[in-house]
């Protein structure tokens, strides 16, 4: 006998079941969708892609910047274009893959230490209009690589968009609206980007870098180093110039585009939220899974290839990081880095509550960083839970790593030493309507508002003195608080 | 004995051990709390942010202090009085009033409400809603800054907080407790308080205690936010839970999953597709929401013992003291009482004779199986 009011005694079933899914349609995903298909092994494939323009619009997947043409409202126009720019799609479909795109993985789960009602792995998976469970044998994870953000004035101006943002709605979407562009960052990777989107037509008029030489050679481009970025100028139409200051001198560089090519963070939303071991790598690109030698994650059903497994870096990406945001996120401490709760440096390192609150700042309540830390190293849920910062509807894929930094500079530690801010699911925002599922009524009929045990909810005045298993009333319904 | 009277070590960084090393600072006493990790990082920040327990004995006192909190501890709590509750057929309407006749009972008023009221009170409602109740008493506030509250004022006190600090054992000399060992040395004490959650049963057991309980893991969603209802505190449709003061609706409900705690090891908090009838149910609750985005979902793992109800008991120089699932609203009372405990012996506000872990004397040995608690699964559901 289980407890009724628990899931104890159920196990969850999937609406549908396949050998192997993979998640991400990208190279990687694609070559492990085809290599298990001739293999032999029925495989769904599953792509987030084309995503919604309302959606672009938050900056969801990556920090698309607003700078999509108005072709990206065409939903089917962006379905096609997607899968002419990869001849790998068709095949995929040739060779018996079920490709799926246009479908969001929000969620992987498994069975472990506090979890006994999954059936094995399962997968939470949404075509935007309603969501389902999908159970499987084995999970590859290929979700690739987004931009780190970086705080200046000016950088919520639409035009201020990741250079795998860029890349992606330009070789991907054919839906790249920009002419003139500015990139910030000078590694072998940003330095790439940038010729691949000369390539399609885009002018690069400037690379800044704020380290004192760029970092890959970069002689075909006007780079610009030691270079602070001070704010990026424009209005509704979006940034028109981007001011760098450099040895004490400002300039002022008219673009339409401000590209984030700083760092490719690899996108481990899934991994870590399904409680896969993450590490921190200098030369992997960051926070990474671990990985066994065949690319297994520390669960063993879940793998992970492709940028999302790690992204080799010639330099260490620690560092740079912190370059770049102590020369420039630290240097605006007034600009929101969290855009979606407006948070700025200041107030995440101060530790200020939220500004809805109208909390007198007052000496005896002031209280920073310092305040909070233990003898551990700063830890940014905690930071988050107070200050906000990572709370919003983006889910902290334009701060998260601004604040790592921050968190970092400020405690003088080693920003591998800032624990990874948990990721969670559903790890793309998911409207109630979508994410409800039909109630199973094996669920419904012992639903409880907590636990569901009448003897919590006896009134204190009528407690009787003892209490045994075998004597307790569990008669009737309860009504929980 | 130290300069400042008595020193109390307390185990347990959460709203309850918190709350009562904030109480005992305020009196002078030397107060430490060893905590394994982050303070409130388990089920103390996990919760729906509740205040109104109308069947405790430390109602009366909860109902007191939560409107003071801010300014008792000088630390924003995001408190917000008052709670609605809805129900969709006769039967939760039934149910709920027990809440109503409890209050009453204590001298706390609640209003009848009809579905005209409901749609005036709750904007986010929607059209098909049984009835409920305005409780006016009660109320919520936010969890994570409640916490940090506690541990500051504390501080500020005088007291001291060590995190990241895993207690190992406990000296002990004439049959009283004398100091906590923990992976940072030896914590000398003249009262040791356990307020350590789901792993008050271990440490306790070092002590040739026996607290029963079982561990349980449930959990929560949170959307973006939305504009601000009147009132924020608005449970029913088997949920509980709040619109936040930013506007984001924080809630949970439904099946909770016993779980085994080993030792000093509390399980990973994972959460699982119980968010997907978590969200059907809000946006059942909330039609005017449903297209609010879901941006997480989370777990905590919670003890309760056989009774669901506390234990907040002394035996010696040791005061236990868990909430058994239902802490983070009584948490200004519960520090209260505990204070008391250490201090005089007696809880000097309310009578805590329902919380004693006498009551459990006649308890069978396999309570466990006997109330269905234990772990295991089978009967597939959707």
């Amino acid at each position: 006998m289980h407890d009724p009011a628990s899931i104890n005694g159920h196990t969850l079933k999937p609406e549908e079941q396949t050998a192997l899914l993979v998640i991400g349609a990208g190279p990687a995903g694609l070559k492990a969708a085809l290599a298990a298909v001739r293999a032999g092994v029925q495989v769904v494939l599953v792509d987030e892609n084309p995503v919604p323009s309302e959606v672009m619009g938050d900056d969801i997947p990556l920090l698309f910047g607003n700078r999509m043409t108005g072709a990206a409202r065409n939903r089917s126009a962006m379905l096609e274009a997607f899968v002419e720019s990869d001849p790998l799609i068709a095949e995929a479909f040739d060779a018996g893959v079920d490709v799926r795109l246009g479908t969001i993985a929000w969620g992987v789960y498994g069975n472990g230490p506090s979890v006994g009602w999954m059936p094995g792995p399962v997968v939470g998976l949404s075509d935007g209009v309603r969501s389902w469970m999908i159970g499987c044998e084995r999970v590859i994870v290929a979700t690739g690589s987004r931009d780190m953000g970086l705080a200046f004035p000016g950088w919520d101006l639409p035009g201020v968009l990741g250079m795998t943002a860029a890349l992606r709605l330009a070789t991907r979407y054919g839906a790249l609206d920009a002419k003139r562009a500015v990139v910030l960052g000078s590694t072998s990777a940003a330095l790439d980007g940038a010729r691949q989107l000369r390539a399609l037509g885009v002018e690069i008029v400037a690379v800044i870098e704020t380290a004192e030489a760029a970092l890959a050679p970069a002689d075909d481009f006007t780079a610009l180093t030691g270079g602070v970025v001070c704010r990026a100028e424009g209005g509704m139409d979006g940034v028109t110039a981007l001011v760098v200051s450099a040895d004490g001198v400002e300039q002022r560089v008219e673009c339409d585009a401000v590209l984030l090519a700083i760092s490719a963070v690899p996108v481990i939303e899934l991994l870590d939220a399904a409680g896969c071991r993450i590490e921190f790598s200098g030369s992997r690109g960051g926070h990474v899974p671990v990985l066994d030698a065949d690319g297994r994650t520390s669960q063993a059903a879940i793998s992970a290839v492709g940028d999302c497994a790690g992204i080799a870096c010639a330099h260490d990406v620690a560092a740079y990081r912190m370059d770049w945001v102590r020369a420039t996120v630290l240097a605006s401490e007034d600009t929101f880095v969290c855009r979606c709760e407006e948070v700025t440096a200041r107030e995440i390192l101060e530790i200020r509550p939220p500004r809805y609150l109208n909390w007198p700042d007052e000496r005896r309540n002031r209280r920073d960083l310092r305040a909070l830390l233990g003898e551990g190293a700063p830890n940014p849920d905690q930071v988050k839970r107070l200050t906000r910062a990572g709370m919003g509807v983006c889910q902290g894929r334009r701060c998260r790593e601004q604040v790592a930094c921050l968190l970092a500079l400020s405690a003088g530690c080693e920003l591998s030493e800032v624990p990874l801010a948990t990721h969670r699911a559903p790890v793309r925002p998911l409207p109630l309507s979508v994410a409800a599922g039909q109630e199973d009524p094996a669920l419904a009929a012992h639903w409880d508002t907590w636990f569901g045990m009448k003897a919590q909810y006896v009134p204190f005045w009528r407690v009787q003195p003892h209490y045994t298993a075998a004597t307790r009333n569990d008669g009737g319904e309860v009504s929980s608080e | 004995m130290s300069e400042k009277g008595n020193s109390v070590v307390i185990v347990g960084g959460g709203a309850t051990g918190l709350s009562a090393a904030w109480w005992l600072a305020q009196d002078g006493v030397d107060v430490t709390v060893i905590d394994k990790g982050i303070v409130g990082w388990e089920a103390s920040g996990r919760n729906g942010g509740g205040c109104s327990h109308h069947f405790s004995p430390l109602f009366a006192e909860e109902q007191r202090l939560w409107p003071q909190m801010d300014a008792l501890l000088g630390y924003p709590t995001e408190f917000q009085p008052q709670r609605i509750r809805i129900a969709f057929d006769e039967a939760q309407f039934a149910l709920y009033a027990q809440a109503m006749r409890n209050a009453a009972h204590q001298g706390f008023s609640s209003d009848i409400l009809n579905a005209a009221d409901i749609r005036r009170l709750v904007p986010l409602a929607g059209e098909d809603a049984f009835g409920g109740y305005l409780y006016k008493f009660g109320g919520h506030a936010n969890p994570h800054r409640t916490v940090q509250a506690y541990a500051w004022a504390m501080q500020d006190h005088g007291g001291r907080l060590m995190q990241h600090t895993a207690v190992e054992g406990f000296e002990r000399s004439g049959g009283r407790v004398s100091g906590v060992r923990t992976d940072r040395g030896v914590i000398g004490c003249d009262h040791l308080v356990l307020a350590a959650g789901p792993q008050t049963r271990h440490l306790a057991a070092m002590l040739d205690i026996d607290v029963p309980m079982v561990a349980a893991r449930a959990e929560m969603i949170v959307t973006e936010p939305l504009p601000l209802m009147p009132i924020g505190g608005v449970d029913g449709n088997g949920l509980y839970g709040r619109q936040t003061l930013r506007g984001n609706l924080a809630y949970g409900g439904g099946p909770h999953e016993w779980v085994e705690v080993t030792g000093n090891k509390v399980p990973p908090r994972a959460s699982t597709p119980l968010m997907r009838p978590l969200a059907g149910r809000l946006a059942r609750l909330f039609p005017r929401a449903a297209h609010a985005r879901v941006l997480r979902s989370w777990a905590g793992i919670i003890e309760n013992t056989p009774d669901g109800r506390p234990v907040i008991d002394r035996i010696g120089n040791v005061t236990l003291a868990t909430l058994s699932s239902i802490g983070f609203g009584l948490s200004p009372a519960s520090g209260h009482a505990i204070r008391d405990l250490v201090q005089t012996g007696a809880c000097d506000f309310a009578d805590l004779s329902s919380f004693r872990l006498e009551r459990f004397a006649q308890l069978e040995p396999d309570w466990i199986a006997l109330q269905g608690w234990q772990t295991g699964q089978s009967n597939p559901i959707a």
